[in-house]
């Protein structure tokens, strides 16, 4: 079989099938290739886009980043239905069949050792927004009748927005902290850029925790809560929640 | 195991997870996405058509 190897994800064994219909990146309907009482997932990818060259090329091509991030997710969110997944980084390439099998025994004990902690976990991600801009929170300026009114009115706005700021900090860092108790572990993401993400607000907390698959109702719960709570106290403030995610962020060693 | 709906997934948050996170191994063909110059080029480039003041969001990951 000519092509290089993809791999999404290595899990242990699992008696369920993969749905039928599943493509991987490429296209390639994604198979499991045991080793050492371990599976790693692999599909089939063309030299022409995953050899090192194009592959560098196409990593520059947002459209093409876009598809295969979405397609690496579907695997691993049909992978999530049946077993607990540890995910790869994405565009984790072999040459071969034997390569994989290869990166398999050296990383066994590892792999191992994660996937006993991650079993029956899902990530949940938690992201808090600030309003900003200067219609945030204050009253609809009026015409300054001079400029020591203006000067005026722009220091009030800008105070009303260091206290939103403010204020947002002291509720991003409560929040992490409360669900940070709650969960078994966490990371901090680099907050989101608004021009990537496209959505309104400045982004200040973007967190995920680790949670098990049981207790996840009784977290979305309190998350949600929040949410509801926040919207009433404080308008300037946001939280979402995105999830449940195969615990991507926690695949690495413990920090 | 869908406790809440599912709604189309946003890139930036699957980027997050897929670039800063999962597994790394050296494959036989590794970018060593994490230091990503590739991709941060790229939306850097999309960044800078929007903003230019704007920086990488990946920048303080490494």
């Amino acid at each position: 079989m000519t092509g290089l190897r993809y791999v999404y994800a290595v899990c242990r064994p699992f008696g369920a099938p993969l749905q039928a219909q599943l493509k991987g990146v490429a296209g390639d309907p994604p198979r499991l290739l045991s080793h050492h009482g371990l599976i790693a997932v692999v599909s089939h990818v063309p030299e022409r886009d995953f050899a090192e060259e194009p592959l560098r090329r196409r990593l520059e091509d947002l459209d093409w980043l876009t598809e295969t991030a979405r397609a690496h997710q579907s695997v691993i969110d049909a992978l999530t239905v049946v077993t607990t997944p540890l995910p790869l980084r994405l565009a984790t390439v072999f040459r071969d069949d034997s390569g994989v099998r290869v990166m398999l025994e050296e990383r066994e004990e590892d792999f191992r050792r994660t996937l006993d902690r991650l079993q029956g976990r899902v990530e949940w991600g938690v992201k808090v927004y600030v309003e900003n801009g200067p219609e945030t929170g204050a009253e609809p300026a009026q015409k300054p009748a001079s400029g020591r009114d203006y000067l005026r009115q722009r220091r009030m706005r800008a105070r009303a927005h260091e206290d939103l700021w403010q204020q947002t900090e002291e509720f991003a860092n409560g929040l992490h902290s409360t669900l940070s108790r709650y969960a078994e572990d966490s990371r901090l993401h680099a907050p989101q850029n608004p021009a990537l993400s496209g959505v309104s607000g400045r982004n200040v907390l973007n967190a995920a925790y680790l949670v098990p698959r049981d207790h996840s109702e009784e977290f979305v719960e309190l998350v949600d809560r929040t949410k509801d709570q926040t919207k009433v106290d404080s308008p300037g403030i946001r939280v979402e929640l995105t999830g449940p995610w195969a615990a991507y962020s926690f695949a690495g060693e413990e920090a | 195991m869908t406790v809440i709906e599912r709604r189309e997934i946003a890139l930036v948050d699957l980027l997050d997870r897929l670039l800063a996170g999962g597994v790394v191994i050296t494959g036989d063909i590794t970018l060593r996405i994490a230091d990503v110059d590739l991709v941060r080029i790229d939306l850097n480039a999309l960044i800078s058509s929007v903003n230019e003041q704007v920086p990488s969001p990946w920048g303080e990951l490494l």
